[in-house]
C-alpha cells in the first residue's frame, strides 16, 4: 500500500470513528435519560421527535447558544485549558481500540482500527492518567471551594482506582502475552465443546472482570462512585464554574470515557468482535463490528442500570474499598493466574 | 520524518524546560515539567523504545506529576517573589553565557572521550522482527538476565516507602 493510500485510508477511518464516537456520546446521554426515566416510572425526553430521538441535537444547540460565562476571579489560562485536556484525552484513547478484523476493498487491505500499535493497552492507561489533569486543573483554576473539593476528590479517586484497574488487566496480559489489543482479541478466538467461547472472562478472569468494572466506574466518576459531583454536598463538583460549551466538553469527556471503558471491556474480557459470521461478503465484514457494538451497548446499559439502582458511597468507604479490597483482590488474581499459567 | 519529529519534540522539550525556570507561578512550572516528560516520551518513541515511552508517560507524567500538582493545589502556593537584588543584566547575559559555556565543555569532553557519535549501548537484543524496546524484549532483560538487580532495586524502593511512612507518621 502506497503512502498516499495509507494517509487517505487513515483519514477516512479517523473521521468515521470520531463521528461514530460523538454520535454515540450524544445518544448515550439520551439513552441514560430514557432508561433512568423508565426505571423511575416516568417517560424521559419525549417531545423532540418520535420518542425524543432528536433530543441530543436540541441539547447541543442549547449548549452552543447559552451564554459563556467566565467568572472574574478564575486563573484564566488553566481555566480554558482544563476542558480541552479532558475532552482531548477522552477522544484520543479511542484511536487504539480495534473494532473488527482486517477488511479488504479492492487493493486496500486495512484493519478496522485507527492505529494498531504493540503497546495499545499502555497507551490507553497513559492517556487516561493524563486526563486526570483536566479535572484537577478545572477545580484549582476555578478558585471556588466546591470546584476545589470536587476536583481533589476526583483526582484522589482516579489515582487510587487506576492502580486496581491496571492490576486487574495483568491477568489478561499473562494469558494473551501481548499489549496489542488486536493480539488480545485474537487470543480469545475459538470455542470449547463447540459452544462456550474462549473469552478471557470464561478463562478464569471473571474476578479480574469485576475488579475492572468497579474500578472503571470509579475512573469515570459514575454512580456509585460519583462523589466528585455529589450534588447534595458540592453543587456540581469540579465543573461548578463552567457554563455553555465548556461544561459540555466535560460532559462529552465523561461519556466518551464511558464508551472507551466499554470498548476496552469487550476487547479484554468479552472476546472483542467474535460472533457468528454468515451471509454475503459485505455482511461478513460488517457483522463483527455489529457484535462489537452490541457488547458496548450492553455495557453502557449496565452503567445506566447501576446508576438507576445504587446509592452513593461515603468517601472513606470509597477509599477503603479501593485500597483494602480491590487492590489485594487484584494482586491475588495475578498470583493465581500466574501460578496456573506456570504450572500448565 | 524521524529527524523532523526529533527537532519538533527536542525544541518543545527544551522550550518547556526553560519555561519551567522562567515561570513565576509553581503550577505553571509543574505543567511545563509535564510537557518536558511528554516530549521525552516521544523522543524515546523515536528511538524505538516504545515500552519505556509508555512507562514514562504513565509513571512520570501521569503519577508523579499528579502528586506535584496535588501538593501545589493543597498548599495553594502563590506567586514567587522577585528578589530585590537580582540584576537584569546578569539575567540577560549570564544565563546564555552559562549555557554556551556548558555546551562547549560537554562538546570538548565528548570529543576527547570519543563519544561524539551517539551509539545505543547496553545489551541490545533483537529477534529480527521487533525493535530492542519492544515490551517482550524488555521483559526478557528485566526478568531473566537482570532479575537479581531488578529485585534488589524493588526492595530498595520498598524500604524508601517504609521510611517515608515512618517519617510522616504522627507522634502518638
Amino acid at each position: 500500500m502506497s503512502i498516499i493510500t495509507y494517509i487517505i485510508v487513515s483519514v477516512i477511518k479517523i473521521v468515521l470513528v470520531v463521528f461514530v464516537l460523538l454520535t454515540g456520546v450524544a445518544y448515550a446521554v439520551l439513552m441514560e435519560r430514557k432508561v433512568v426515566g423508565h426505571m423511575q416510572n416516568r417517560w424521559g425526553p419525549s417531545r423532540v421527535g418520535p420518542f425524543g430521538i432528536w433530543q441530543p441535537l436540541a441539547d447541543g444547540l442549547k449548549f452552543i447558544f447559552k451564554e459563556d460565562l467566565t467568572p472574574p476571579y478564575v486563573y484564566k489560562p488553566l481555566y480554558l485549558l482544563a476542558p480541552i485536556i479532558s475532552v482531548t484525552m477522552a477522544l484520543t484513547s479511542i484511536a487504539v481500540i480495534p473494532f473488527g478484523p482486517w477488511i479488504s476493498a479492492g487493493s486496500v487491505h486495512t484493519p478496522l482500527q485507527i492505529a494498531d500499535v504493540n503497546i495499545g493497552l499502555l497507551i490507553i492507561l497513559g492517556v487516561t492518567s493524563i486526563g486526570v489533569y483536566g479535572i484537577a486543573l478545572a477545580g484549582w483554576s476555578s478558585n471556588s471551594k466546591y470546584s476545589m473539593l470536587g476536583s481533589l476528590r476526583a483526582s484522589a479517586q482516579m489515582v487510587s482506582y487506576e492502580i486496581a484497574l491496571g492490576l486487574s488487566l495483568i491477568g489478561v496480559l499473562i494469558l494473551a502475552g501481548s499489549f496489542s489489543l488486536r493480539d488480545i482479541v485474537n487470543a480469545q478466538s475459538g470455542t470449547w465443546f463447540g459452544f462456550i467461547p474462549k473469552w478471557f472472562i470464561f478463562k478464569g478472569q471473571i474476578v479480574a472482570f469485576f475488579i475492572y468494572v468497579m474500578a472503571a466506574y470509579a475512573e469515570t466518576n459514575r454512580i456509585p462512585f460519583d462523589l466528585p459531583e455529589a450534588e447534595t454536598e458540592l453543587v456540581a463538583g469540579y465543573h461548578t464554574e463552567y457554563s455553555s460549551m465548556k461544561f459540555a466538553m466535560f460532559f462529552m469527556a465523561e461519556y466518551a470515557n464511558m464508551i472507551t471503558v466499554a470498548c476496552l471491556a469487550s476487547v479484554l474480557f468479552l472476546g472483542g468482535w467474535s460472533g457468528p459470521v454468515f451471509g454475503p461478503p459485505l455482511l461478513q465484514s460488517l457483522l463483527p463490528v455489529l457484535w462489537f457494538a452490541l457488547r458496548v451497548f450492553v455495557f453502557i446499559f449496565i452503567y445506566i442500570w447501576v446508576r438507576g439502582t445504587l446509592p452513593r458511597f461515603r468517601y472513606d468507604q470509597l477509599m477503603a474499598f479501593g485500597w483494602k479490597f480491590l487492590l489485594p483482590l487484584a494482586i491475588a488474581n495475578i498470583i493465581v493466574t500466574g501460578l496456573i499459567v506456570a504450572l500448565q | 520524518m524521524h529527524l523532523v519529529l526529533f527537532f519538533i519534540f527536542g525544541v518543545l522539550c527544551v522550550g518547556a524546560a526553560i519555561n519551567l525556570l522562567v515561570q513565576k507561578h509553581p503550577i505553571n512550572s509543574a505543567l511545563s515539567l509535564i510537557v518536558v516528560m511528554g516530549s521525552l516520551a516521544l523522543l524515546y518513541l523515536l528511538l524505538g523504545a516504545e515500552f519505556v515511552a509508555a512507562i514514562q508517560v504513565i509513571v512520570y507524567a501521569g503519577a508523579v506529576m499528579v502528586l506535584f500538582v496535588f501538593v501545589i493545589m493543597l498548599l495553594n502556593a502563590g506567586e514567587e517573589e522577585v528578589l530585590p537584588h537580582s540584576s537584569r543584566v546578569a539575567v540577560a547575559l549570564g544565563i546564555p553565557g552559562l549555557i554556551v559555556g556548558l555546551a562547549i565543555g560537554v562538546w570538548v569532553i565528548a570529543r576527547y572521550a570519543g563519544l561524539d557519535r551517539i551509539s545505543l549501548g547496553g545489551p541490545t537484543v533483537s529477534n529480527g522482527t521487533e525493535s530492542f524496546g519492544a515490551p517482550s524484549l524488555v521483559a526478557k532483560l528485566v526478568f531473566r538476565d537482570f532479575l537479581l538487580p531488578f529485585e534488589v532495586t524493588s526492595v530498595l524502593i520498598l524500604i524508601a516507602i517504609l521510611g517515608a511512612v515512618v517519617l510522616a507518621r504522627r507522634e502518638e
